[in-house]
């Protein structure tokens, strides 16, 4: 069975996950809403900045975001004022990281649905007497739900996935930092092949699962037009 | 002052409006002309859905735009039918029709029971728009607009992207809304025939510019126009059914230049019947004669204008108040001797009822 500490080690990387998806959601919504309307120049090099992280190697994120947040760095100046401290090797930390290293995951898909939604919904809706607001929430969201739906599952499941980054931010810390593929990689490193198993075992699954319920959704999403 | 007054300008790269319109705050307005003529921008800036950046609109003394203001869509009271139904398809007929109805302040001077009952769309309330046909999501939009109790109702369009029997589905009602509602409509359209059906006054637009604009039978009637309401040029007149002969199943409808028999397609006596006579349909003679053609009215020869062709004339023939055009040969018109002033009989071979 899987042991107490692989146990918090899910625990742990199942509340990260859960938390930078809130997050996003809250994030990359207008984001993605901006990215999917705007016609300025901006829309190219922001666009660029968002997918970066799909590209970069977790380890070059996770040290620019170490030197920003550490005592030195702009970020960790701002928090060590604010009385937070400094946020590298903390839960919390892990958490800023992961925003971003997950942003691409919640804006592309977002973005994606916001633009099948189209100008036309929103002038219907302009012509109907609701506000720009009014109009985003009763119109473009419940259009846009079956993106909102795969952005989330993919946010969750690839920051459930992240490595690299958590070492670089978050160490190894049990409980605070120590999420499940870290702690697959500390069963391997003691020769614990057994227990690496175990847990790599509930990630295959989980991932093959979540994956499943992206693609057995996707259909659904082409029924609204 | 009950009417529109729209001024705008425009300056894109490749298109550009520069308009200056006032328009009668009742009845329905046609907006003609072809594609990029700027007629559904037009609206669309009617609509505060595209913003001139220099213009001009005041809607019943009320200004929506001007050099300090600009209402938003959301804010000006109006109805708005696009050409494709778009309808929410997360939400059912009834929530379509109710998503405006919310939103309205102030008492409704359309109820949307009338709405339901003037498209006929009772039986439709409980599905979603991706299970109705095409026309009948064009009446539930066209339901939609109505429900918010529009002061001016804007239609870009709204039969273009059915076919013809869907067409044939909605025009009555569109009739309907223009009998029983006193709200002034703007209607885009490039379609001769919805125009001579539905419009009561025809604004013609090409390259962003109004060509002409006035009443429908008046502005039909000019012989400079450079577009005409399709290939054929031809008149429209209000007239009045008058009698019905049941044995040879015709109606006679009369206007201040006498009758016209047209086949009896179930018409009212004393009701109102809007027809249309083409151009190429019309002749002239100097007697009546022995003819199949039996509608033969008295007329004065009132102008001529070219007709696109070095052999064609048009010629505008005053029948009592109406105006008729004729095609001719420019042989014909010189056997003839036809001039203006000149007192002709007009032989007309075909009418076609509109309504």
């Amino acid at each position: 069975m899987l042991t107490e500490s692989d146990l918090e080690a899910l625990w742990l990387t199942v509340r990260l996950a859960g938390i930078v998806t809130l997050i996003l959601l809250v994030v990359g919504t207008p984001i993605a809403w901006w990215l999917a309307r705007t016609q300025t120049w901006w829309k190219g090099p922001i666009s660029a900045v968002v997918a970066l992280p799909l590209v970069l190697p977790p380890s070059v994120l996770g040290f620019y975001l170490l030197v920003a947040m550490g005592p030195e760095g702009a970020v960790g100046q701002v928090t060590e004022m604010l009385g937070i401290g400094l946020l590298p090797f903390t839960f919390w930390g892990l958490v800023v990281a992961s925003v971003f290293y997950s942003l691409p995951f919640m804006v592309q898909p977002l973005q994606t649905a916001f633009e099948a939604v189209g100008e036309r919904p929103l002038e219907v809706a302009a012509t109907l007497r609701a506000s720009p607001l009014d109009a985003f929430f009763t119109v473009a969201v419940p259009l846009a739900a079956p993106g909102f739906v795969t952005a989330s599952i993919l946010t969750f499941a690839h920051t459930v996935g992240e490595f690299g980054v958590v070492l670089m931010i978050g160490g190894n810390i049990p409980g605070v930092t120590r999420v499940a593929s870290v702690q697959i990689y500390d069963h391997v490193e003691a020769l614990e092949y057994l227990d690496a198993h175990r847990l790599a075992a509930v990630m295959l699954i989980f991932s093959f699962v979540v994956l499943l319920a992206v693609y057995a959704w996707r259909p659904n999403s082409k029924k609204g037009g | 002052m009950s009417g529109i007054e729209a001024y705008f300008t425009i300056d894109w790269p490749g298109f550009s409006l520069d308009v200056n319109l006032s328009l009668p705050g009742r009845g329905v307005t046609a907006l003609f002309g072809h594609s990029g003529s700027g007629k559904t921008t037009l609206l669309r800036c009617i609509a505060g859905l595209e913003r001139a950046p220099r213009g001009r609109l005041a809607v019943a003394g009320d200004i929506w735009q001007d050099s300090h203001c600009w209402l938003p869509s959301h804010r000006r009271p109006i109805g708005y039918v696009f050409q494709e139904a778009s309808l929410f398809a997360h939400l059912s007929v009834m929530a379509n029709l109710a998503y405006g109805v919310k939103r309205v302040t102030g008492a409704p001077r359309v109820s949307l029971d009338q709405a339901i009952e003037l498209l006929g769309i009772d039986h439709l309330l409980d599905r979603k728009p991706e299970r109705l046909s095409g026309g009948e999501r064009q009446r539930v939009s066209i339901a939609r607009a109505l429900a918010v109790s529009p002061r001016l109702l804007l239609m870009d369009e709204p039969l273009a992207a059915l076919d013809m029997k869907r067409k044939q589905e909605i025009l009555p009602y569109l009739e309907r809304l223009h009998d029983e509602l006193e709200i002034p409509v703007l209607y885009v359209s490039h379609s001769p025939d919805e125009v001579a059906r539905l419009a009561d006054h025809l604004v013609v637009m090409a390259n962003g510019k109004i060509v002409a604009a006035g009443a429908l039978a008046e502005t039909l009637a000019r012989l400079d126009l450079p577009i005409r309401l399709g290939e054929d040029a031809g008149a429209v007149i209000d007239a009045t059914v008058a009698a019905i002969d049941r044995e040879w199943h015709l109606a006679r409808v009369d206007f201040s230049g006498g009758a016209l028999w047209i086949r009896d397609q179930g018409l009212a006596l004393g009701s109102r019947a809007r027809v249309r006579i083409l151009a190429r349909d019309v002749s002239l003679a100097e007697e009546p004669g022995i003819s199949s053609i039996q509608n033969v009215l008295r007329g004065r020869v009132d102008a001529l204008g070219d007709d696109g062709h070095p052999g064609l004339v048009l010629v505008r023939v005053k029948v009592g108040a109406e105006i008729l055009l004729a095609r001719l040969t420019k042989r014909a018109v010189a056997a003839l001797d036809i001039a203006p002033g000149r007192e002709l009989w007009v032989q007309v071979k075909s009418v076609a009822l509109l309504e």
